[in-house]
């Protein structure tokens, strides 16, 4: 899979094109020579999803709601409304958010497609609609946390949120120790996108902070 | 459909993989195709569930083979002949065969409004809830061979309302016959012993999002 690390577009031109390359090429030219889409507008979607929207945008939301009780509050009552506070730009779904706590993890899966908070986090990654996550994230959930945020204690609640709906969910995670009088800049640069999927805790790297 | 898409408790998919640093798109097709797929759904020939029921047609082993983007420009294809954008001739040929009329593209400056409110599911209309938070339910056993919302896990499993959401766009009806059939949707709490049997947590719990015609009360 680490192999993946430098196809990242423009870097692949000097290669020929496989399979679904040149199918979607000649999809492209044929569309655009029906007039049913605008290369530019093409361009500027995916420039929207590679630059404008992301997890830094979730980092915000779950970093206000650490340091603001009454932020927080609007949050889990009506996420949708919480996030907009910032403008971000939206799909017109539905926002719920889930509280972790000492008692309750929650994990977020889409088991039969990819549902996803664009708004907050972008686009999935390739783990979230891989048959692996699917398939485990709601039989076995102790089994993947283990293999990839920690283990979870026996006496914690693990709640497993399967996304079917244009309703999405954001995890809000625990806030770790050691960041007490920490700014929300800063704490919305240790806020990683697993943790809002709820695979993964937030911690404090080493010489991060103050 | 009982198709393979419907993964929910599957074995022998393997680990779950996170790749580090991972770039949003890892290839310039990737973003083309996807950025094609929200294009092309601005002429409104289709809906989300459309889109969606596109890609689960996808033969069981191509789909199991297929990349994530390899499924979108699957289901694009499908859509853009069935729903009479292009013609099977156009597509296998590549070449247009006449512009299409009436029709003009995404224009760049709209882009930002379009993504707004592309998703929306939400309805307006007053229909009654057939459950109320705390509701005692049973997922139906039924067996569509359209597109669904209720994965084959929950079928005829016993689960309690956790909230009701409001009223929202049946995707089952809406992938099949572009059918709204506004009813309410909620999270329904099943508990992982229900689902997996006495092997699970007794603490742990599954929650489905779940509309009026997939229940029935226990």
């Amino acid at each position: 899979m680490s192999e993946h690390d430098h196809h990242h577009h423009g870097g692949e031109h000097d290669r020929p094109l496989s399979g679904p390359a040149l199918r979607v090429k000649a999809l492209e030219s044929l569309l655009v020579e029906k007039g049913l889409v605008d290369p530019k507008a093409l361009d500027e979607l995916i420039d929207t999803y590679e630059t404008k929207v992301g997890p830094r945008n979730g980092a915000r939301v779950v970093a206000r709601a650490w340091v603001d009780p009454a932020y927080k509050q609007r949050l889990l009552a009506d996420a949708g409304a919480a996030i907009a506070e910032f403008g971000f730009v939206g799909r017109g779904e539905d926002i719920v958010a889930l509280e972790n706590t000492p008692t309750v993890r929650n994990l977020v899966v889409c088991t039969l497609c990819s549902c996803y908070p664009w708004p907050v986090l972008g686009l999935p990654p390739v783990w979230y609609k891989s048959a692996p996550y699917r398939a485990r994230a709601v039989i076995d959930p102790r089994g993947v946390l283990k293999e990839l945020g920690g283990e979870v204690a026996d006496d914690v609640e693990v709640r497993v949120w399967d996304s079917t709906a244009e309703l999405r969910y954001l995890v809000l995670p625990e806030r770790p120790a050691g960041t007490e009088g920490w700014s929300e800049e800063q704490l919305a640069e240790i806020v990683t996108r697993d943790a809002m999927i709820g695979v993964a805790r937030v911690t404090v790297p080493a010489g991060s902070g103050r | 459909m009982n198709g393979v898409h419907d993964m929910g408790g599957m074995h022998g998919m393997g680990p779950v993989e996170i790749e580090r640093d991972e770039p949003v798109f890892h290839s310039e097709w990737e973003a083309r195709v996807f950025a094609l797929n929200l294009a092309s759904g601005f002429h409104r020939k289709w809906n989300m569930d459309m889109g969606r029921h596109s890609r689960e047609r996808m033969p069981p082993a191509e789909y199991l083979a297929a990349t994530y983007y390899e499924r979108w420009l699957y289901g694009l294809e499908k859509l853009l002949v069935e729903e009479g954008l292009v013609s099977a001739r156009e597509l296998e040929t590549g070449r247009a065969g006449e512009k299409a009329g009436g029709v003009r593209p995404l224009a760049v400056a709209e882009v930002a409004t379009y993504l707004r409110f592309r998703l929306r599911a939400r309805l307006d209309d007053d229909v009654p809830p057939r459950f109320r938070p705390g509701d005692a339910v049973v997922a139906r056993n039924i067996h569509p061979t359209g597109h669904t919302r209720l994965p084959r896990y929950a079928r005829g499993r016993r689960g309690a309302v956790d909230r009701d959401h409001g009223v929202f766009i049946f995707p089952d009806a809406s992938a099949m016959s572009r059918d709204k059939k506004p009813q309410h949707l909620y999270t329904v709490r099943f508990a992982a012993r229900e689902l997996w049997g006495p092997g699970a947590f007794a603490r742990d719990s599954v929650h489905v999002n779940l509309w009026d015609d997939h229940l029935d009360p226990a």
